[in-house]
């Protein structure tokens, strides 16, 4: 079981943010495509990053405590994984203060991400209407 | 290139993409700089997991040696430049009308 390890600390982020889906409608897991073409490229990116990094010796996966399934560039699979549940579970966060915000009625100007959530002068100038 | 080195580099890339490539500014947002302590909080609580246990060892020629939670103080530019590498992209694509509801 101990392979299981790092699986383990995937499932255990997931869980810890998983709920906001359906407790707080973030609507995050049902918006499928634009969740896809988020994560795969970070997901791809970081996994370059951190074959180069294997190469370079920076660090090492202790194989006792991951899958033991290995992609080309030595990267465990365990690694490819981390880099699509912690970018999902960081979306699920993000909407997750907007979803508090907004339920709250905090001022919506000081809130805005720019993705369509109302007009948006310029973030941080301090022009935003309040 | 050290871990070091290289973490400098990813952080000023993301912070390029976020502000330069993509326009998103995410940080210079509210909602930003609010997400990025719950993300920092769960990545200390699995980061510390991941070295703690020894799943990920780091070479200590590759980095300063500042340790935060077990994890080389690196890794938090890591997680930074990941968390702002994806949020700054999926803010992109409601942007451009990709399922922005």
């Amino acid at each position: 079981m101990a392979h299981l390890t790092y699986l383990a600390v995937l499932a255990g982020c997931a869980a810890a943010a998983l709920w906001l889906e359906p407790v707080l409608r973030v609507g995050v897991l049902r918006r499928v495509r634009r969740l896809v073409r988020t994560v795969v490229p970070v997901a791809l990116v970081f996994s370059l990053w951190d074959v180069a990094a294997i190469a370079a010796g920076h660090w090492r996966y202790d194989p006792a405590q991951t899958t033991g399934i290995v992609l080309p560039g030595r990267l465990p699979l365990d690694e490819v994984l981390f880099f699509l549940v912690v970018p999902v579970c960081a979306v699920l966060g993000f909407e997750a203060v907007r979803a508090v915000a907004r339920r709250r009625g905090w001022p919506a100007a000081a809130w805005r991400a720019g993705d369509g959530d109302g007009p948006d002068p310029g973030a941080g100038t301090g022009r935003e209407p309040q | 290139m050290t871990y070091t080195a290289a973490v400098l580099l990813g952080l000023a890339g993301a912070a390029g993409l976020d502000l330069v490539v993509l326009r998103t500014r995410l940080l210079r947002r509210r909602v930003f700089w609010a997400t990025y302590p719950i993300v920092l909080v769960a990545q200390l609580v699995s980061n510390g997991v991941l070295t703690g246990r020894g799943i990920v060892r780091y070479d200590p020629a590759a980095i300063l040696g500042l340790r935060v939670a077990y994890a080389p103080v690196e890794d938090l530019g890591f997680g930074f430049a990941l968390a702002l590498a994806t949020l700054s992209l999926w803010v992109w694509w409601g942007r451009r009308g990709v399922q922005p509801r």
